[in-house]
């Protein structure tokens, strides 16, 4: 038998060069965000304010503004990408292997594809003037849409943009999940005359819980540091109408130089997610062992 | 279902799918239009007298051959970098036992649920203090740190017996053979997995790299092509022609390992 000495050494050795990056670039820069969110803190200045920036940042306008365009933005992607890709999964799952990857690989090109590039053609199909989408409606007879200037549907096509890569990974996984239910269930359910919907309802639904928590926490939590599509699209505008909190905090800090209040919107941002992250560690508990 | 709805959904599934592949179509079809074609109304769906002219312009007036070359050096050097790390990593947590171990897994997982911009601004000023500003390890080092690696490599290295290793102690095997000989090679299908995961996620690692790299000649693609937006404004044929030289490369890889995504998926959440 090995002695103690001698295992904690092995033990140590294979973990050694994680341990180092992950203490210096991950655990550190969370630590030291807390710390720098009592600062005044920017180029030439670093002065201690407390829980200044905090108050600060819940009497600012524009970041409650942020807050409410990013919960906006959340309530209109999470349930319209978990809903759609769980309905086209049950559909496509009664079809033949040949059209079910190519829905597969249809929802999951758009994430393949980097945001920047989708955000680009976006860019250029929602051009009031030489845009597709204008074109699109004008032959329904629908007026030219302001679709990046006008602030009332603004939210509306920012939001269309991030659907399309919310739902290719919720639709492998509901693919999978609807896959692994045996189909014996459904066939006692029929011969006690269940209809469709009432198998839907009372079968599937329930045995997908856990995929569908899952999802939604992960699909919350991306949709909650939305950047990308605001940076390429909107700038924020107009009017503060699309500027979320991660994009706010990226000007604040790398725009203006207030390292100090960026770092608070850091904390305030994780606390916000962490809430809905807790729900998923409850769930990871539950149904996935270590 | 009468046979009618059941045509009715179908045509509602297919024209859904036409919404997500539309604007990739829309992007590689632009990218052979002339302006004055870009611009027209109505839109021709498929260019009739289609150019290279947005590629031209593209490959001399940018660095876009630079910036892919970059991309594909800081994706595959944070991947094969990764995977080292997270292997020994997986290693370490389940087949051998070290003082804090518990304490270290628990930090991992933690982690994982907080999102990384939290620490954007300390690591930016990190960066910066290392001198690291407009280098490629700054947007390298902290992928290594990526704690879904980590645990990946766990879930994934659970599965490799331990009889196995007993038996190569038994015939003599040094640790390091035990590691390098035995259990990487049954761990393989697992590093593939995280292999894709890496690669596409530094690939699309935006928003760190648009803070890191301002200095135009280290640009990755995509912060690049973002560059592109203002410099060939309402030149939307040539944006196209950069936004497909960036999809390309990614598009290949998936292509080339399609099931490695569908595996990284579906191990990553739930289990059974």
């Amino acid at each position: 038998m090995a002695s103690r000495a001698y295992r904690e050494f092995w033990g140590f050795f294979f973990i050694l060069p994680f341990l180092l990056v992950f203490a210096a670039f991950e655990i550190y820069p969370f630590l030291d965000a807390i710390y720098l969110s009592l600062f005044d803190y920017g180029i030439g200045r670093k002065e201690w304010v407390g829980f200044g920036n905090y108050a600060h940042l819940l009497g600012d306008e524009v970041f409650l503004k942020s807050i409410r365009n990013t919960f906006l933005l959340v309530l209109g992607v999470v349930p319209l990408s978990v809903g759609f890709s769980l309905a086209t999964a049950s559909i496509v799952i009664h079809k033949s292997a040949a059209v079910a990857s190519f829905f597969r690989a249809s929802f999951y090109l758009p994430i393949v594809t980097s945001q920047v590039i989708l955000s680009i053609a976006w860019l250029w199909i929602y051009n009031p003037m030489t845009g597709v989408a204008n074109y699109g409606l004008s032959l329904l007879g629908i007026g030219p849409v302001m679709w990046l200037s006008d602030s009332s549907v603004t939210l509306i096509a920012v939001i269309l943009v991030v659907i399309t890569w919310c739902v290719g990974q919720p639709f492998i996984l509901y693919m999978a999940g609807l896959g692994g239910i045996p189909a014996s269930y459904g066939e006692a359910a029929s011969i006690d005359g269940a209809s469709p919907w009432r198998k839907f309802w009372s079968i599937t639904l329930p045995l997908l819980k856990p995929t569908t928590l899952y999802i939604v926490v992960t699909t919350t939590i991306g949709a909650f540091q939305t950047f990308v599509v605001i940076q390429l699209l909107t700038g924020g505008g107009p009017n503060y109408s699309t500027t979320t909190i991660m994009y706010l905090l990226y000007e604040t800090a790398f725009k203006y130089g207030n390292l100090g209040l960026a770092s608070a919107m850091g904390v305030l941002l994780a606390i916000l997610i962490s809430m809905f992250s807790l729900i998923q560690f409850k769930f990871f508990r539950s149904d996935v062992e270590y | 279902m009468t046979k009618g709805l059941k045509w009715a959904v179908d045509l509602v599934l297919y024209l859904c799918a036409l919404f997500f592949l539309f604007p990739i179509y829309w992007m590689i079809t632009g990218s052979f239009k002339s302006q004055s074609m870009a611009i027209r109304i109505p839109p021709e769906l498929f260019p009739s007298s289609p150019t290279t002219a947005n590629y031209t312009k593209l490959f001399a007036e940018s660095e876009v051959v630079r910036w892919l070359l970059n991309s594909v050096l800081i994706a595959g050097g944070a991947t094969l970098l990764t995977c080292a790390v997270a292997t020994m990593a997986g290693y370490a947590f389940t087949k051998h036992r070290f003082t804090g171990q518990a304490v270290l897994f628990g930090l991992v997982i933690v982690t994982m649920m907080i999102p990384r911009q939290l620490g954007l601004v300390p690591l930016f000023t990190l960066m910066r203090n290392l001198h690291l500003v407009n280098n490629s390890w700054s947007v390298i080092l902290p992928v290594l740190a990526l704690p879904f690696a980590a645990f990946l490599m766990k879930q994934f290295s659970q599965t490799v017996p331990n009889e196995l290793l007993e038996a190569g102690k038994i015939d003599g095997c040094s640790e390091l053979s035990l590691f390098a000989r035995l259990f990487v090679p049954v761990v393989k299908p697992g590093i593939g997995a995280l292999a894709i995961f890496v690669f596409s996620f530094t690939w699309n690692d935006y928003l760190w790299q648009l803070i890191m790299l301002s200095d135009e000649a280290k640009m990755t693609i995509n912060v690049g092509i973002s560059t592109l937006v203002s410099e060939f404004s309402a030149n939307y044929g040539a944006q196209m022609a950069a936004a497909t030289m960036g999809f390309i490369p990614i598009f290949v890889v998936f292509i080339a390992f399609q099931r490695y995504f569908v595996k990284g998926i579906t191990v990553g959440s739930v289990k059974g």
